[in-house]
């Protein structure tokens, strides 16, 4: 951090401008030691590295996506987040919430990329389309691809927000006509976080950017390169309905007695078991409610190829190429049916085409039983 | 052959490891089968008992998970077993390493699939067309242990359910390790019904106590092919 022309704000400084209060600057901190697991001490350490660091500036790319991260973003519990990043206190680029446009945006973009290489965080929402050398996504005249080539290759870390950049969520469903492909298969060499979930949670993703701002280093992350703060359990492991699905009391339909007792929905479906989310936990909407508590079942938007991996009203996926209601369990019942056929026709054709043998066997064993 | 009377030979083929290896991996499979099947299509159940009173569902995974283990370690004491049992354990008898062998597993597939005219195809261990499809039931067990300690790992804290994390990157996350332990399921329903069935068919054609090698571990063949396999080996 050296030849930057004017020495850059902390974060800190940056707030008390707004108008924050050390009182509020606090409880933010606090707040957010205890989403990230922090020992009681940690509250004291966000703090501090907010004070003493000057603001890290991100970039925040939008590729094939909806927002729909952004806007879960945005309403993260406490206000101080989307301050700290969004209102222009670090956020140097992004095409939705920034105020310049055209050019100017672009020149902006450019000179972060310059001042800060190799400071800066690349935040990246949305998947890369690669079919048809990048066509289906364009800005400013170049395609996703380039453009995300070109930003990476000054950036300290990219944070991949959302299933699209981690793993192509919705658009790279089978047949995947533009090739749309989550970031990590597209830069090498990077450090590379993923924060997945249609969208991800708030709080979770202010959380990473938090813990990479006061500690200065990636959050420990698990095999698929997913923060384990807040991706080592599965919902269903985290889930208030839990003792139902223990007890074996089951939703059989969304407008049955079950339903209204607010018993387990993993036979309408619920892909908890198979989910890794923080949503048991923290929820959504500054900890109102998540899928589950407002009676639908998790269909798992945080995994790779959810949208691929089955009904979502249905345990079991349907088996490939077999129709649309073919499952494991249909298949296999007309297979054993088969079988069962099979064995008959063998039971049959033995006693015909092995008759002699047979015969013999018989005689043999007659004869003995008579001479005894 | 005519109806004279054959003197039997008593072969002892299946040692006692091997016979109780084959019954507590019936019973481990059985209770895998049912309990795996209920895991994967609950039963509806309307009670009026408060959830705190029952635990159905945490029973029917937990008898799931110990005959899981019963299940796997057995299977490892088998593959030790094809080292140091005797003939007919031996690991050879599953794998085809010569010409004999896929020579003998046509010879059974002519005679008691096709089912050649009074004929009988006389081995006293495994016949090698069984032999091979045990081989295929033992890839079956290794997916099944694979795929069911990988969706184990996260519900247990033991490093050895641990160890088997990598798999769900193979199979596509746990929705994909969930789908292939269903299906293999019914590879080992199928496989249950014919070879019961094909043991009753060799007892049947042949009368020399395939049934009950499995209880007491004997066989028994005439004379005259006991003096022929004795020559040819
Ligand atoms: C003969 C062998 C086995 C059979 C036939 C079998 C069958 C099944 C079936 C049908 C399911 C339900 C899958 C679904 O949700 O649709 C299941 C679940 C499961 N099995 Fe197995 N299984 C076998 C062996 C094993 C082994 C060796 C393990 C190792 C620990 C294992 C662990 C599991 C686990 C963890 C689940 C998921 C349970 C849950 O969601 O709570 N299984 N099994
Ligand atoms: S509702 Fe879903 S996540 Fe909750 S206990 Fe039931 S299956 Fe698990």
């Amino acid at each position: 951090m050296t030849n930057h022309p004017t020495r850059r704000p902390t974060y800190y400084e940056e707030l008390r401008g707004k108008g924050y209060s050390r009182r509020d600057f606090m409880k933010f901190c606090t707040t957010m030691a205890a989403y990230l697991g922090l020992q009681a001490s940690g509250a004291a350490q966000i703090a501090s590295a907010l004070q003493k660091t000057p603001r890290i500036p991100v970039i925040w790319l939008h590729f094939q996506e909806c927002t729909c991260c952004s806007e879960s973003f945005i309403r993260s519990s406490h206000p101080i987040v989307a301050d700290i990043i969004i209102d222009n206190i670090s956020l140097d680029y992004t095409e939705t919430l920034m105020a310049a446009s055209g050019h100017q945006a672009e020149a902006a973009k450019a000179k972060t990329m310059k001042d800060y290489h190799g400071e800066y965080i690349l935040c990246v929402e949305g998947s890369v389309p690669v079919a048809n050398d990048g066509v289906y996504c364009c800005i400013g005249g170049k395609s996703a691809v380039d453009i995300l080539q070109e930003s990476a290759a000054g950036a300290k870390a990219i944070l991949c927000w959302g299933s699209c950049a981690c793993n192509g969520c919705v658009q790279s469903a089978k047949p995947n006509p533009t090739s749309a492909t989550p970031i990590h298969k597209l830069v090498k060499g990077k450090p590379i976080i993923k924060v997945p979930g249609c969208p991800p949670i708030g709080e979770v993703m202010a959380g990473v950017l938090i813990h990479m701002i006061t500690f200065g280093r990636l959050p420990e992350l698990d095999r698929v390169g997913r923060p384990k703060a807040f991706y080592s359990k599965r919902v269903h492991d985290t889930c208030y309905r839990r003792p139902f699905y223990d007890a074996g009391l089951f939703v059989e339909t969304f407008d049955d007695e079950n339903a209204q007792k607010g018993y387990c929905l993993y036979k309408v479906g619920c892909k908890g078991p198979m989910t890794y989310n923080a949503c048991g936990a923290m929820r959504w909407n500054n900890g109102t409610s998540y899928p589950i508590q407002s009676g639908h079942g998790c269909f798992g938007c945080s995994e790779e190829n959810f949208w691929d991996n089955g009904p979502i009203y249905r345990q079991m996926a349907n088996f490939p190429g077999f129709g649309i209601e073919s499952n494991a369990d249909k298949i296999g019942i007309i297979a054993a049916g088969v079988t069962a056929a099979g064995i008959a026709a063998h039971a049959v054709a033995t006693n015909l085409r092995k008759k002699k043998l047979i015969h013999n066997l018989v005689e043999e064993g007659k004869e003995a039983e008579k001479e005894l | 052959m005519s109806t004279l009377t054959h003197k039997l030979r008593r072969v002892f083929v299946w040692e006692l490891p091997v016979r109780a290896y084959h019954w507590l991996n019936v019973l481990a499979i059985v209770a895998l089968c049912v309990t795996g099947y209920l895991i994967g299509n609950p039963p509806g159940i309307m009670s009026q008992s408060e959830a705190s009173h029952r635990y159905l569902f945490g029973t029917i995974r937990f008898i799931h998970f110990v005959a899981a283990y019963v299940f796997f370690f057995n299977f490892v004491f088998r593959i030790y077993w094809g080292f140091v049992g005797n003939k007919y354990a031996n690991w050879k008898n599953f794998v085809p390493t010569n010409r004999k062998f896929f020579k003998e597993m046509w010879q059974v597939i002519s005679i008691d699939i096709f089912l050649k005219k009074n004929r009988e195809h006389i081995s006293v261990g495994h016949n090698a067309l069984a032999g091979f499809i045990y081989f295929f039931t033992f890839i079956a067990f290794l997916v099944q242990c694979i795929t069911g300690f990988a969706l184990y790992a996260d519900m247990s804290h033991w490093w050895f359910a641990d160890a088997f994390i990598w798999v769900s990157g193979i199979f596509g996350d746990n929705f994909g390790l969930r789908n292939w332990h269903h299906a293999t399921m019914w590879f080992f329903i199928l496989f249950a019904i014919v070879h019961v069935y094909l043991v009753f068919y060799h007892d049947y054609v042949e009368g020399r106590g395939e049934i009950s090698s499995m209880g007491g571990g004997w066989k028994f063949i005439e004379e005259e092919q006991f003096e022929k396999e004795h020559k040819e080996d």
